[in-house]
């Protein structure tokens, strides 16, 4: 154990300086003394009085997300994904569809504890529903037996419910490995896990290794789960689009 | 009496007609809707929901200079699913912007590796990782030239995979843009002869390529306000599909909900318009800016300002989405191709740029084959006869189904895979 934390605790050194090498190198270089006109000037093409979408989305630290991106794309590329299509490759369809109802089954418990900080009734009952039905009948949520029953999933998060009572995005963040999020979906991330781990730490007493052992398998299902692969957008402006559509969709789920 | 057996036989000929339409059940009868919603999984070919594709990347170019803000591409990424045992191989190319993993390559790809054929799937010379890793002159829209690129691609990728698997015949095939790309690789390889195509099926190619990106800019003009208000009719439709889920018990944008959106949000013709028009101007916007990077032409980047990794692109964002195809046909690719040949004139490299340059290859060429729809959206009105004109019995063209909204039809898939059968013939 030890050692595992001196490696992790070197690699986060070692991030780090990458960070601080990488965020004192984000303004464009002009080559001589006067500017070159493109074809396309911005100040002819765009009306003065215009608005954008992307005015809408603070992003004071531009620089510094853009390198955490660049960061996760090796990650992925050179970690994470092999491990997920290492895992794909293992196990067999039915005990990967195994583990996906398994984390759903636990994730039902943040929905639950954020439904009710929403206040509403029908996704506290139907969660509820959903997750005494999993845990019994579906095998201690194996299987998804709530589905076949149609009762309907809800997913709230912390970061949702704050929404939900007036608290906006904050500025936008990339997170380590975890990806698009924003200041306040990050509290709410932070919240959701250390309840989760609480709650975790109560009812099954696990030891430090099968915590471990959980955590990666939960972050193994979640990536092989989510189709995104990072540059592979086929757009320069892959990085604006993220942000974009990350805040939308949140914007649509806290309505929901 | 003769009279009387040619009105018979008219008749009969009509009646067959009739029955071959009707029999076809694409269930949309707008080609916009078709062309934005595709086809609904009732009417889908049962295809296999995995084939072991292998994703792969391949350096092109040794000493290619790749700008910075470039740096994750400079190996073309492409696709390919093996058989075990001795094949034919198709290689199938991606329209605008389309990448080898997209949708229709992907589905493609099922359908062929179904029947028995090793697939290698190619990104279009017009996405940012073909423009950059691939293109020689990374100014992508040139037939010839693209389709010179996208040879020495198969080639290098075969060279590869020669050592692998055991080859029976060559394939090629490709949608929208993909399919013009088709014709002119199947007319290099008629010189150059490495592969020896026996087959080739253009799917929904533009005749003249100018004639329909003039087209696609214009539907842009179906934004309510013009562009100007683009985030407007954003939010707009954000706002639809965010209440639309609010109500439906789907937890993720998958295509059944989006499905359910669309019924209930029920656009009119203009705002599909806007929306297939939006599509394509993020393609070509994509496409331009890649380009300018590449070679430094200053089309929206000052031509001396040097991008960093971090650095904040959102102006020529904005400048880049308020351009179209036809800005970029004009202000840079015919002047920069005009530099290698100044008696070039724009209605020059038009025709060039264009089926009908080709049309006695493919009037006598048996090997390739059209499928393309009447109603086709990137076609101006009666550019759609060209096809039965000059390919005759070897074009198929389908009554309904809008910009490639029917490839994933059973009938369509079958259609496809019966080409490249040799029974089919």
């Amino acid at each position: 154990m030890m050692k595992v934390k001196r490696e992790l605790s070197s690699a986060a050194v070692l991030f780090f300086i990458c960070l601080a090498l990488a965020a004192c190198s984000s303004a464009p270089v002009q080559k001589g003394d006067t500017l070159i006109e493109p074809k396309f000037p911005s100040e002819k093409i765009l009306p003065e009085d215009a608005t954008y979408l992307s005015d809408q989305i603070a992003d004071p630290m531009e620089g510094f997300n853009r390198t955490i991106y660049r960061f996760n794309y090796r990650f992925d590329r050179y970690l994470f994904l092999p491990v997920v299509s290492a895992y794909q490759t293992i196990l067999p369809d039915f005990a990967q569809q195994g583990v996906h109802n398994f984390f759903n089954n636990i994730r039902e418990i943040t929905t639950l504890i954020n439904s009710i900080l929403q206040l509403s009734f029908k996704k506290t009952y139907q969660t509820t529903g959903r997750f005494v039905f999993n845990t019994t009948f579906g095998v201690l949520g194996l299987f998804d037996v709530a589905t076949v029953a149609e009762i309907p999933r809800h997913q709230e998060d912390f970061g949702q419910t704050l929404g939900y009572w007036g608290v906006g995005n904050g500025p936008f963040l990339v997170l380590p490995i975890l990806g698009p999020s924003n200041l306040r979906d990050g509290v709410g991330l932070a919240v959701d896990t250390l309840t989760m781990r609480e709650i975790r730490n109560w009812v099954l007493d696990l030891e430090t290794w099968q915590e471990w052992t959980w955590l990666l398998t939960d972050a193994v299902d979640t990536r092989a789960n989510v189709a995104f692969r990072y540059y592979e957008t086929g757009s320069p402006f892959e990085y604006e689009w993220v942000r974009l559509l990350y805040t939308t969709k949140r914007r649509i789920d806290i309505k929901k | 009496m003769i009279r009387y057996i040619s009105a018979l036989l008219v008749l009969l000929w009509m009646a067959t007609g009739w029955a071959s339409t009707e029999s076809y059940d694409y269930p949309f009868d707008n080609n916009f809707i078709a062309t934005v919603v595709g086809t609904p999984s009732e009417y889908r070919a049962e295809l296999p929901a995995k084939i072991p594709v292998k994703n792969r990347r391949i350096t092109i170019f040794k000493d290619r200079k790749v700008p910075e803000v470039l740096w994750h591409d400079r190996q073309l990424r492409y696709s390919y699913a093996l058989q075990k045992n001795p094949a034919p191989l198709v290689f199938i190319i991606a329209g605008t912007g389309g990448s080898h993993d997209g949708g229709k390559n992907t589905n493609m790809a099922r359908a062929f590796y179904q029947v028995g054929f090793h697939i290698v799937s190619l990104s279009s010379p017009t996405h940012m990782n073909f423009i950059v890793a691939a293109s020689n002159s990374s100014v992508p829209g040139h037939a010839i030239g693209d389709a010179a690129d996208l040879y020495r691609v198969m080639e290098r990728i075969w060279d590869q995979l020669k050592t692998k698997i055991e080859v029976t015949d060559f394939f090629l095939t490709g949608y929208s843009l993909g399919g013009f790309n088709t014709a002119f690789v199947a007319l290099l390889d008629e010189k150059r002869q490495t592969f020896n195509f026996t087959r080739a099926l253009m799917i929904n190619p533009p005749l003249q390529l100018y004639s329909s990106v003039s087209l696609l800019d214009r539907m842009l003009e179906n934004i309510p306000g013009g562009v100007d208000n683009f985030h407007r009719f954003y939010d707009r439709l954000v706002e639809e599909i965010g209440r639309v889920y609010k109500r439906s018990d789907s937890v993720s944008f998958d295509e059944e909900f989006l499905y359910q959106a669309f019924a209930a949000i029920n656009p009119d013709n203009e705002e599909l318009a806007a929306l297939i028009g939006t599509s394509f101007r993020i393609s070509s916007a994509n496409m331009a800016f890649t380009s300018d990077l590449m070679t430094n032409f200053g089309f929206i980047k000052p031509p001396n300002i040097y991008l960093k990794k971090n650095s904040s692109m959102a102006v020529y964002n904005r400048v880049a989405h308020r351009l179209g195809f036809t800005d970029f046909f004009h202000i840079y690719f015919f002047p920069y191709y005009k530099k290698q040949d100044p008696g070039l004139t724009r209605e020059l490299l038009i025709e060039r740029m264009s089926l009908t340059q080709i049309e006695d290859y493919l009037r006598t060429a048996k090997k390739i084959e059209v499928m393309h729809n009447q109603d086709d959206l990137i076609l101006e009105p009666g550019e759609i006869d060209f096809f039965p004109r000059v390919f005759g019995v070897r074009a198929k063209i389908y009554p309904k189904g809008g910009h490639c909204g029917n490839m994933d039809h059973r009938d369509n898939v079958a259609h496809m895979v019966n080409v490249f059968k040799p029974s089919g013939h």
